[in-house]
C-alpha cells in the first residue's frame, strides 16, 4: 500500500545494499513518526536524507542503529536488514550493532575527556587493542583518517572540549571510526559549523566512502548533491522517493519532491 | 510603643508609595501620546519616596532603641544617691541597675527599698520621655524625606535606577549579614578557645589520649580530676563518621544511578521524593531507631558471633547515620547525573557501551563535582551530628578503634560540657570552645581538600 508513494529509480536491489529497511513503521508513544519505509542503501556510497524538518528523517537514522530504543515510550516495526540481518533480531546484540554502525550527531559531542582519550573509548570498552601501542596505533590512524591528527598530534593529553567546533566534530568522526564500523550514520553532521568546517567535513565524508557505508542526513540540498552518491527524500513521515542523487536533483519523479528541492512551499503552488 | 512605631514607618512608607506614583502619574498623563513621558514607569517614583521615606526613619529607630538604654541607666546610675552606690562593684552596680528595670516594669520579685523604688519611678518617666521624643524625631525625619524625595520627582527624574541602587544596597547588606555572622562564630569560638588554651596547655589538648572533663565546680564536690586529652573524642567522630560514609556513599551513589539510567519515569517520580523525606526526620527520631533497633541487633549478632559488643556501639550510631545522609549524596548525585548532557550519553551508547560503561566511563567523571559536592555536605552532616550519637553511642571517651566498642564524638563533648550550671572561667566549659574550634578547623580543611581534588579531577562539559 506505502509502495504507491515511492518510486525506486534504478533499483539497487537488495543484494547489493549493505542495509534494507521494508515497512519500517516507528512510534514514539502513541504518535506515529514513520510510515513503512523502504529503502535500500547502497554499500561503500554516501546516502542522503532530506526533507523537510520533523519528516522522519533522523528517526529513521536512529532505527538504524537501534538509538531509538534510549528513548522511552520508541517502537520500531518492520524490518531493518544489516547485511541480510535483522537488526531488530531478539537474539542480535545491540552493543555489537552499535560497534559495526557508528555514529555522528548534530552537535559535536566529545567526552569531557583528553582527545586521546575520546578516541580510544571506543577501542577500550570493545577489548580491541591487546597493548597500549596497539591503541596509541588507533588512535593515530582514525585521527588520521579523520584529519585531525596533524592539528592535534602536540597535545593528545588536550582536553576534547578544547578544540573549535569543526575539529570537535572531526574528534566525534575520529571516535567513531575508531571501533573500524562497517556503517557511518550522520545526523547533520556539520549544521553547527562555519561554512569552512563544513567544507572540511564534506571533503573528509567523501573520503571514508572508500571504506565505509555513509547515511547522512541533512538540511542543505547543496550539501546533500556535493556529497552523495543517492538521496532519499522523506515528507511526513514517509519516504516519497529516492535514487541517484544526479537523478533526485536534476529530474525528480514526485511534485514534492521537486517542490522542497527548489525551495517552493506548497502554497506557492499553482493549483492542479 | 515599639511596635507601633514599626507600623507607623511601615503605613507612612506606603502612603509615601502611593503619593508618589500618584505624582508621576500625573506627569505621564501629560506627555504626548505614543512615547514614554517619563524615564521611568510610576511604581518606580512610588518606591523611590517610599524608599526616601522608610529606610532613613528605620535605621534611626534602630539606631535610637540601641543607644537609648545604655544612656538612661547611664544617667540612673549617676542620679542614684551616692550612699546606694558608695563602694559597689562595676557587677554590682548592674544587678542594681537590673533590679531597678525589674521594679519599673512590674516585675517585682522581693520587696524593694525605697531607694530603687524611687529610682524606678524615675526610669519609667525618662523611658516614656525617650520613646515620645523617639516618635517625634522618626516622624520628623519621614516628613522631611518625603518632602525631599517628592522635590526631585520630575518626568526625566531616573527613579528606576535610583531604586535599582537601593536594591542592589539591600543585597550587600544581606550577603554581609551572613559574612558578619561567619566572622562572629569565628571571633567568638577562638576568644573562649584561648581562654581555655591558657588553663590547658595546647599541647596537652591536642595530643592528650585521656578525655575526662568531669571536674569539680564548685569547692568541696567529689569528681574526677580532669583530663583533655581530644585525641579519644576525634577518634570517636573519626570512627563514626567513617562508618557512616562507608555505609552512604556507596548506598547512596548506586541507587542515584538507579534512579537515573534505570528506574522507570514512574517508579523515579515516587523514589526520589520519599529518599528526601529521610533527610527531613529529625534525628531524635533517628536516634529513637538506633537504640531501640539497629543497636539491639548489633548486639544480638555480635553476641551470636561471640563478639564482644557494647549496648551502645559505634557501628550502631554510623549506621544510622549512614541511613540519615544517604538522601543527600543520591539526591545531589541525581541532580549531578541529571546536567549532564543527553549528548554525552548519546554518544557513548551509539559507541556500543553498555549503559554500565556509559555511566561508569562518561557520565559519573562528568558528574564529579556536583557528586563531591554531596559527598563532602553529607560528611559535614556526619560529623556534626550529635543527637543520634548521645542516644546511641553513649558518652564515655574510648581511645578504640573498634566499632562494636562505645565512643563519643566531638559534637556530643560539646553538648556534654556546656549543660548544666557552670561558670565561664571553668576549663569543663571552656573545653566545648576548644573542640569547636579544632572541629571547625578540620572540616574547613576537608572542604578546601574536596574542592582541590574536584578541580583537580573534574572532566568539564560545555
Amino acid at each position: 500500500m506505502n509502495q504507491s508513494f515511492q518510486t525506486h529509480v534504478a533499483p539497487i536491489g537488495a543484494a547489493a545494499a549493505k542495509i534494507s529497511t521494508r515497512g519500517v513503521d516507528v512510534f514514539y508513544g502513541p504518535k506515529q513518526a514513520l510510515f513503512g519505509v523502504d529503502l535500500d542503501i547502497p554499500r561503500n556510497q554516501v546516502t542522503a536524507l532530506i526533507g523537510p524538518s520533523g519528516c522522519g528523517k533522523s528517526t529513521f537514522l536512529r532505527a538504524i542503529n537501534r538509538m531509538n530504543d534510549t528513548i522511552a515510550g520508541a517502537r520500531v516495526e518492520g524490518e531493518i536488514l544489516l547485511d541480510g540481518e535483522n537488526v531488530y533480531d531478539p537474539v542480535l546484540d545491540v552493543v555489537e550493532l552499535r560497534a559495526r554502525v557508528g555514529m555522528v550527531f548534530q552537535k559535536p559531542n566529545p567526552f569531557p575527556k583528553s582527545i586521546f582519550e575520546n578516541v580510544a573509548y571506543g577501542p577500550r570498552i570493545h577489548g580491541m587493542a591487546r597493548s597500549r601501542a596497539e591503541l596509541a596505533e588507533i588512535v593515530v590512524r582514525s585521527l588520521r583518517r579523520a584529519g585531525l591528527f596533524e592539528e592535534v598530534k602536540d597535545r593528545l593529553d588536550a582536553p576534547g572540549t578544547s578544540l573549535s567546533g569543526g575539529q570537535q566534530q572531526r574528534l566525534c568522526i575520529a571516535r567513531a571510526i575508531a571501533t573500524r564500523p562497517e556503517v557511518l550514520l550522520m545526523d547533520e553532521p556539520a549544521s553547527a559549523l562555519d561554512p569552512i568546517a563544513t567544507a572540511v567535513i564534506e571533503e573528509l565524508i567523501d573520503e571514508l566512502r572508500a571504506n565505509y557505508t555513509i547515511v547522512i542526513v541533512t538540511h542543505s540540498m547543496q550539501q546533500a548533491a556535493r556529497v552523495s552518491q543517492r538521496t532519499a527524500f522523506f515528507h511526513l513521515g514517509r519516504l516519497i522517493e529516492d535514487g541517484p542523487t544526479a537523478e533526485i536533483f536534476s529530474t525528480p519523479r514526485r511534485r514534492q519532491t521537486e517542490d522542497y528541492i527548489t525551495g517552493r512551499s506548497a502554497a506557492q503552488r499553482p493549483g492542479p | 510603643m515599639t511596635g507601633y512605631l514599626f507600623l507607623t514607618i511601615i503605613a507612612f512608607s506606603l502612603a509615601a508609595f502611593l503619593t508618589g506614583r500618584a505624582a508621576a502619574r500625573r506627569f505621564a498623563a501629560e506627555g504626548r501620546s505614543g512615547r514614554p513621558a517619563a524615564h521611568s514607569v510610576p511604581a518606580y517614583h512610588g518606591a523611590f519616596v517610599a524608599i526616601w521615606v522608610g529606610i532613613p526613619a528605620l535605621i534611626l529607630a534602630l539606631l535610637w532603641r540601641a543607644a537609648e538604654g545604655p544612656v538612661i541607666d547611664r544617667l540612673l546610675a549617676r542620679a542614684l544617691p551616692p550612699e546606694m552606690t558608695a563602694g559597689l562593684s562595676p557587677a554590682a552596680l548592674d544587678l542594681l541597675l537590673t533590679e531597678i528595670h525589674h521594679v519599673a516594669e512590674g516585675r517585682i520579685l522581693a520587696p524593694a527599698s525605697p531607694g530603687v523604688i524611687e529610682a524606678a519611678a524615675r526610669l519609667a518617666a525618662w523611658s516614656r520621655i525617650g520613646d515620645v521624643a523617639m516618635f517625634v524625631v522618626v516622624l520628623a525625619l519621614m516628613l522631611l524625606g518625603a518632602w525631599f524625595a517628592c522635590a526631585r520627582l520630575t518626568p526625566r527624574f531616573r527613579a528606576r535606577t535610583r531604586v535599582e541602587g537601593a536594591l542592589s544596597g539591600l543585597m550587600i547588606l544581606c550577603s554581609g549579614l551572613a559574612l558578619a555572622t561567619t566572622l562572629g562564630i569565628i571571633v567568638s569560638l577562638v576568644h573562649e578557645a584561648v581562654a581555655f588554651f591558657r588553663l590547658v596547655p595546647p599541647g596537652e589538648f591536642l595530643f592528650g589520649l585521656v578525655w575526662e572533663p568531669q571536674i569539680a565546680t564548685r569547692p568541696g564536690q567529689i569528681a574526677a580530676e580532669g583530663a583533655f586529652g581530644a585525641v579519644p573524642v576525634f577518634l570517636g567522630t573519626l570512627l563514626i563518621s567513617a562508618i557512616a560514609m562507608a555505609f552512604a556513599v556507596p548506598v547512596g551513589l548506586l541507587s542515584a544511578v538507579y534512579l537515573h539510567e534505570y528506574a522507570s519515569p514512574r517508579f523515579r517520580r515516587v523514589a526520589k521524593p520519599m529518599l528526601e523525606i529521610l533527610a527531613g526526620v529529625p534525628t531524635v527520631v533517628y536516634g529513637f531507631f538506633a537504640i531501640l533497633v539497629v543497636a539491639p541487633a548489633i548486639r544480638t549478632t555480635g553476641t551470636m558471633m561471640g563478639l564482644a559488643t557494647s549496648p551502645n556501639s559505634a557501628l550502631a550510631a554510623g549506621l544510622v547515620i549512614g541511613g540519615m545522609i544517604i538522601p543527600f549524596i543520591s539526591s545531589l548525585a541525581d541532580d549531578a547525573l541529571r546536567a549532564v548532557p543527553r549528548d554525552l550519553r548519546d554518544g557513548s551508547l551509539a559507541m556500543g557501551a553498555t549503559p554500565a560503561e556509559t555511566m561508569t566511563r562518561v557520565l559519573l567523571p562528568a558528574a564529579l563535582p556536583g557528586i563531591a559536592g554531596g559527598i563532602l555536605l553529607a560528611l559535614s552532616r556526619a560529623i556534626g551530628e550529635t543527637m543520634i550519637v548521645v542516644m546511641a553511642a553513649g558518652l564515655i571517651a574510648t581511645m578504640t578503634l573498634n566499632p562494636l566498642d562505645s565512643v563519643t564524638t566531638v559534637t556530643v563533648q560539646i553538648v556534654t560540657t556546656l549543660v548544666g550550671d557552670t561558670a565561664f572561667d571553668n576549663p569543663k566549659t571552656l573545653a566545648a570552645f576548644a573542640l569547636g574550634l579544632v572541629l571547625f578547623l578540620v572540616t574547613l580543611a576537608l572542604n578546601t581538600i574536596g574542592v582541590a581534588i574536584v578541580r583537580r579531577y573534574r572532566e568539564t562539559y560545555e
